[in-house]
C-alpha cells in the first residue's frame, strides 16, 4: 500500500511529537542547560547591571547554541538504536522530505521552547523589554537553522560510539554566523539602531538551510547506516 | 553524467601509485628552486619597508600559506565532491591526504601572522576578520580530520568526510562575510588595518615566486602522502606486495 507524501510527512511529525511527549522528563534537560549556562555568568563575572546588560546578547545566544548542539543527540540516536531510521531510509518516499520531518519535530520540543524561556534570561540578565523582544524575534529565526545545520553533524556522527566531542567540532563552527547576526541585531537594536539587515540576512540563512540541509542530512545519514 | 574510460584507467590505485611516483622528484626539484630563488630575493634581494622595517618580511612566508589555506580546503572539497559522485577511490584518497597539509598551512599562516602582528599591531592576536575566519577554517579542517579517523572503514569514511567538505564550502563565504561584518563593528579604530598598498615591483616577484613554491611543495606533499594511503588501503591487492616485494 503506497501512502502519499505529505502522509508520510505528517504521520513522522506525529510520531515524533509523541515519542517526545511520553520522554518528556528528558526534553526538560537542554532547557535548565539552557538557564543554567546563563546564570553562571553573573557568578562568573559579575552582577553588575551595565555590564551585564553588553554581554547578555552574546551570552543568551552562545547557552542557546550549547544547549541546542546537546540537545541534537534525541534527534537520531534512539532511531538509529531501534532500527527505526533503517526503516525510513527503505521508504520509497524522498528521504530529504522525511529528515526534515523529524527536523521540524525536534526543533518544536527544543528550539521552541527556548524561545519562550527567553524573557526569563532576559531578566536574568538586565535586558531591557524591547531587547528581548528582538531577542525572542532572533531566537525564532535562529533556532531552526541551529536544528537544521546541526542535522548535518548528528547524521554524520550517528553511528560512531563517541560521537559528543566530534559532534560539537563539526557543528560549532557551522553555527558562527547565526551567532554573530542573532547577538549583533539584539546589540542594534539596544542602540536604537535598524536591524532590518541582520534580519533579513537571518532569513535568508533560515531558507537556504531549510532548502539545502535536509539533503546533505539525507546523504549524510545513508552513508552513515551503509 | 558517466565519466569517459581513461579517467578510471588513469585512476586506478596502480598507475596512480607509478606515474605519482615519477612525478614526484620533478614536482620537488621545482618546489626547492622556487623556494630557494624566492627566498633569496625576499631575504636578501628586496629593500626594507619603509614602514615596517624588517619585519614585513614574514609576508613572504605568511601570505603564501594563507593563500594555500583556502586552495588546499577547495581541492579537499572537490575531490571530495568527485568521489562522492562518481565513486573515484583516488578522488577519496586526495581528500583525506589534502586535509592535514591545508591544516598545516592554516596554522603556519596564523602561527606567522601572529609573529607579524606582534610588532606590527602590539599584540599576538587581534580579533581582525582575516584572521578569525582563518581561525574557523582551522577549526573546519580539524573536524574534518577528526570526522575521517573516528569512522573505520575508509570507503564511508572518505564519503563522510566529503559531505562535511561541501557543506563547509557552502559556509565559508557565509562564515568570511558575517566575521568580516562582525569585526567593522566591533572593532575600534586601534587596530591599523592593513590598506593593501600597491606593492612595489622587488617585493611582488619573491612573493609570487614564493606562492609558485608552496603550490608545488604541496603537490609534491599531496602525492606523496596519497601514494602511501594507495598502498595502505590496498594492502591486500596483488600488484602492492609486488611493489613492496621488489622494494624490500
Amino acid at each position: 500500500m503506497e501512502t502519499s507524501l505529505s502522509r508520510a510527512f505528517i504521520a513522522l511529525l506525529k510520531r515524533d511529537l509523541q515519542l517526545a511527549y511520553r520522554h518528556r522528563n528528558e526534553l526538560l534537560n537542554p532547557l535548565f542547560f539552557f538557564i543554567l549556562v546563563v546564570a553562571l555568568f553573573p557568578l562568573g563575572t559579575t552582577p553588575d547591571k551595565t555590564l551585564l546588560m553588553t554581554m547578555a546578547p552574546g551570552v543568551i545566544w552562545v547557552a542557546a547554541l550549547l544547549a541546542s548542539m546537546l540537545s541534537l543527540d534525541s534527534l537520531f540516536r534512539a532511531d538509529y538504536e531501534d532500527g527505526t531510521l533503517e526503516q525510513i531510509l527503505l521508504s520509497s518516499h524522498p528521504l530529504s522530505v522525511l529528515v526534515l520531518a523529524k527536523i521540524i519535530s525536534h526543533w518544536l520540543v527544543t528550539g521552541f521552547p527556548m524561545i519562550l524561556l527567553a524573557p526569563l534570561l532576559g531578566i536574568f540578565m538586565y535586558l531591557p523589554t524591547n531587547g528581548i523582544l528582538t531577542l525572542m524575534l532572533t531566537l525564532v529565526l535562529g533556532t531552526p537553522i541551529l536544528s537544521l545545520v546541526g542535522a548535518i553533524g548528528m547524521a554524520l556522527t550517528v553511528s560512531l560510539r563517541r560521537g559528543g566531542m566530534l559532534l560539537s567540532l563539526l557543528v560549532l563552527p557551522l553555527y558562527i554566523p547565526v551567532l554573530i547576526f542573532s547577538a549583533n541585531a539584539v546589540d542594534a537594536h539596544l542602540a536604537d539602531m535598524a536591524i532590518t539587515g541582520q534580519i533579513y540576512i537571518l532569513s535568508s540563512m533560515l531558507m537556504l538551510a531549510i532548502t539545502l540541509a535536509p539533503v546533505a542530512t539525507s546523504a549524510a545519514l545513508r552513508i552513515s547506516l551503509e | 553524467m558517466k565519466l569517459p574510460a581513461i579517467v578510471h584507467k588513469f585512476s586506478s590505485p596502480q598507475n596512480f601509485y607509478v606515474m605519482a611516483g615519477k612525478l614526484i622528484p620533478w614536482l620537488g626539484w621545482a618546489c626547492l628552486l622556487f623556494m630557494i630563488s624566492g627566498l633569496y630575493y625576499g631575504l636578501i634581494e628586496a629593500p626594507a619597508d619603509y614602514q615596517q622595517g624588517e619585519s614585513y618580511r614574514i609576508m613572504f612566508i605568511h601570505v603564501p600559506s594563507a593563500w594555500m589555506s583556502m586552495f588546499v580546503y577547495m581541492v579537499m572539497a572537490i575531490s571530495g565532491g568527485i568521489g562522492l559522485i562518481w565513486r573515484i577511490k583516488l578522488a577519496d584518497v586526495v581528500a583525506s591526504s589534502s586535509a592535514p597539509i591545508g591544516a598545516a598551512f592554516t596554522f603556519l599562516a596564523l602561527a606567522t601572522g601572529s609573529l607579524w602582528g606582534k610588532p606590527m599591531w602590539g599584540a599576538w592576536w587581534v580579533w581582525d576578520a582575516r584572521l578569525t575566519s582563518e581561525l574557523i577554517l582551522l577549526f573546519l579542517y580539524l573536524g574534518f580530520i577528526a570526522l575521517q579517523a573516528s569512522i573505520e572503514d575508509p570507503r564511508n569514511a572518505a564519503r563522510a568526510g566529503a559531505v562535511l567538505a561541501l557543506v563547509g564550502v557552502v559556509n565559508i563565504p557565509i562564515i568570511h562575510y558575517s566575521v568580516e561584518w562582525w569585526s567593522t563593528l566591533h572593532q575600534g579604530p586601534t587596530v591599523t588595518k592593513f590598506d593593501k598598498p600597491s606593492i612595489h615591483i622587488s617585493m611582488l616577484i619573491p612573493l609570487l615566486l614564493m606562492a609558485v613554491a608552496f603550490k608545488f611543495y604541496y603537490a609534491t606533499s599531496v602525492l606523496m602522502r596519497a601514494r602511501n594511503e594507495v598502498l595502505l588501503r590496498e594492502q591486500n591487492s596483488r600488484w602492492v606486495k609486488e611493489v613492496i616485494a621488489n622494494e624490500s
